[in-house]
């Protein structure tokens, strides 16, 4: 194998397209030499300096560091147990001892709220992490194989694609959880569903990117000096598409915790013992006229992950979109 | 164009056979006992087992099951819920008010969603820009039942301005709230899409043609930079209405609305699984048609793709 293949896969791409002759790629390993594509930074790299200089990028990156350690250590944050209940002083408002008040139950709400991350962001991140790599794998097969492996894998993700996503899981739900479910059942039978319908998002995206990158001169190259497919793809195809499918990801990751949260609120998700968000938000809209406060705190805290996520997602693609800047 | 509709018409069919299987098959063939919760919080009796797989085909090979099943659909049986109505009769009496709901729902996304992407995209960086920006990212993060929830205890029960709960034959002032609600995330989403499919083409070559020929401001935006920037966003109402048929469930649930979301809110609160299964099947396949309606659509918008 000579240097070639070990040649950052972004800059002869950039070089070939501002019609520097091939031959000056096969210098270097790191860096181009001669200035032959102006910036040796990959675009990973070029948006992380984009990212760093954003206030928006902070905000959001510690609203969901905050989430995540409540998701994994919510006694952190709380000494009360989320189900120890003072019925006597059902629906209490917020006081400074307790600082949302008390649900129904006379649970502290401030205490379930920090419990109910866990779930949320459990589904979420599985999720998300689940369909960029199915989605990711078959759209880098189906791309890089093409033909009949191609047509097969597309229209599979077509029908699967077809199914509304909250349609679907209704359905699925309905018809696999039971309410006895333990809560790592619930968890997985929801991460299950949303990835069987949520994958042909990540596909597409990863099946495109694939299929822009191919005809390429350094892709073409690198086959011809006898890489395996395998390199070719992991080394020269993949960091070109990697961008898109974790900007769309991490919103994506938004979206699955409020689909979560709305099978929660269906009463299809996850139930009584399990403390979540959704199912909070559905115990609270029952009691509006006499006790707003046990829907508005949960509300927030879910609106606040959701909105994390998304916020994080739209400044990683700002900062990936050279348009933009 | 006849040519482009056909085939299109062709390639729903397979995806349309897929669809509905996929779901049949999750129903009624992976592991898990598909008479769960259909006598109440206990197993069911023998009997009714053997009735129940003998109604619904179990007993045969799945695909036979299926074929069995969508010929049934076809006909318009679809099977029965726990109270012994047929499912398709509820749903004829109840489609009208989601048709409603669902249409004053498109009506304000189509409105306000390209407008607000409009006005945004005419005037990028500029302070309507940023409102549009930041007003659409808060209202995309919280969730429909949640801005139904919230909007229902602040417009309904401390201000009183529309009715908390819908009546049953309700007027359209009663489903403005609910309509508004459920439009609300698509809104968002398509005065985004709109703001920056609008401030692409306004970059285009055939834009600066267009103002170099001396014509006016209002035809350069209103039909050279419009009819093409309203490509992807056709596309988007599309595949939207998957979200919306998901959400009219969430917000006829919420507002307590005789409709089919409501029908099927119902049917998840009572473990009612034939009305549920049923109900959301039609969804699925209305949701087909309507996507299939944007692809002629789309060849209506861009000559260029029904032409190849």
């Amino acid at each position: 194998m000579t240097d070639f293949a070990h040649h950052n896969p972004d800059s002869p791409g950039v070089a070939a397209e501002t019609g520097v002759p091939l031959g000056s790629l096969s210098t270097g390993t790191a860096e181009p030499e001669g200035g032959a594509a102006a910036p040796a930074r990959s675009p990973g790299a070029e948006a992380w300096r984009e990212l760093r200089r954003k206030p928006m990028f902070w905000i959001s990156a510690s609203v969901i560091l905050l989430f995540i350690v409540m998701a994994v250590w919510p006694s952190l944050f709380t000494n009360t147990d989320p189900r120890f209940a003072l019925l006597s002083e059902s629906q209490a408002r917020p006081t400074g001892d307790v600082w949302f008040g008390r649900d129904l139950q006379g649970h502290d709400l401030y205490t379930r709220c920090i419990y109910g991350a866990r779930a949320s962001i459990l589904v979420g991140v599985l999720t998300a992490t689940l369909t960029a790599l199915v989605g990711g794998f078959l759209g880098l097969v189906a791309g890089y194989i093409g033909g009949v492996t191609d047509t097969l894998i597309s229209r599979l993700a077509e029908v699967f694609f077809a199914i509304p996503l909250l349609l679907g899981a209704i359905i699925f739900l309905f018809s696999f959880s039971s309410p006895e479910d333990g809560f790592f059942k619930t968890v997985i039978s929801i991460v299950a569903i949303l990835v069987i319908l949520g994958w042909p998002s990540v596909f597409r995206l990863m099946r495109s990117a694939v299929l822009q990158t191919k005809p390429n001169d350094y892709v073409q190259a690198a086959r011809a000096l006898g890489a395996s497919p395998l390199r070719i793809c992991f080394r020269h195809i993949l960091p070109n598409a990697l961008g898109p499918v974790i900007v769309v990801s991490t919103i994506n990751l938004g979206v699955y915790i409020a689909s979560e949260a709305a099978l929660s609120f269906l009463g299809i998700g996850l139930q009584d013992p399990t403390v979540s968000w959704g199912q909070m938000i559905d115990e609270g809209s029952e009691q509006i006229r006499n006790a707003p406060h046990t829907l508005l705190f949960p509300a927030g805290f879910l609106s606040a992950a959701v909105l994390g996520f998304i916020m994080l997602g739209d400044t990683i693609r700002d900062a990936f979109d050279p348009k933009s800047r | 164009m006849g040519k482009y509709i056909l085939r299109r018409l062709l390639q729903m069919i397979p995806v349309a056979l897929g669809a509905t299987f996929l779901i049949y098959a999750m129903v009624f063939s992976l592991p898990g006992d598909p008479t769960t919760g259909k006598c109440g919080e206990r197993n069911c009796p023998p009997e009714f087992v053997k009735a129940f797989n003998e109604k619904y085909n179990l007993d045969d090979p799945l695909l036979v099951q299926y074929g069995k099943y969508m010929g049934n659909v076809v006909q318009g049986d679809l099977g029965e819920a726990q109270s012994g109505l047929p499912v398709s009769e509820e749903l004829s009496e109840r489609y009208v008010v989601t048709f409603k709901l669902g249409g004053m729902a498109l009506l304000f996304e189509g409105v306000i969603g390209i407008l607000a992407g409009i006005l945004a995209g005419l005037r990028k960086g500029g302070f309507l820009d940023a409102l549009v920006l930041v007003s659409t990212l808060f209202v995309i993060s919280i969730p429909v039942f949640v801005i139904g929830n919230v909007s229902q205890l602040i417009f309904g029960v401390e201000f009183g301005w529309f009715p908390v709960t819908v009546p049953f034959d309700p007027s359209l002032y009663d489903l403005l709230l609910p309509a508004l609600v459920l439009a609300s995330a698509s809104v968002a989403y398509l005065a985004r899409l709109m703001r920056s499919s609008m401030s692409e083409n306004l970059r285009s070559d055939y834009v600066r043609t267009a103002n170099a020929k001396g014509l006016q401001r209002s035809r350069v935006v209103g039909v050279h930079t419009l009819r093409n920037s309203m490509i992807p966003v056709v596309t988007f109402l599309g595949y939207d209405f998957g979200a919306l048929l998901g959400g009219a469930i969430i917000t006829e649930g919420i507002f307590n609305i005789y409709g089919v979301g409501g029908y099927i809110f119902q049917g998840i609160a009572d473990q009612d699984g034939i009305a549920v299964v049923s109900a959301v099947t039609v969804l699925v396949v209305i949701y087909l048609l309507m996507n299939l309606l944007v692809d002629v659509l789309y060849g209506v918008l861009d000559p260029r793709i029904s032409h190849d």
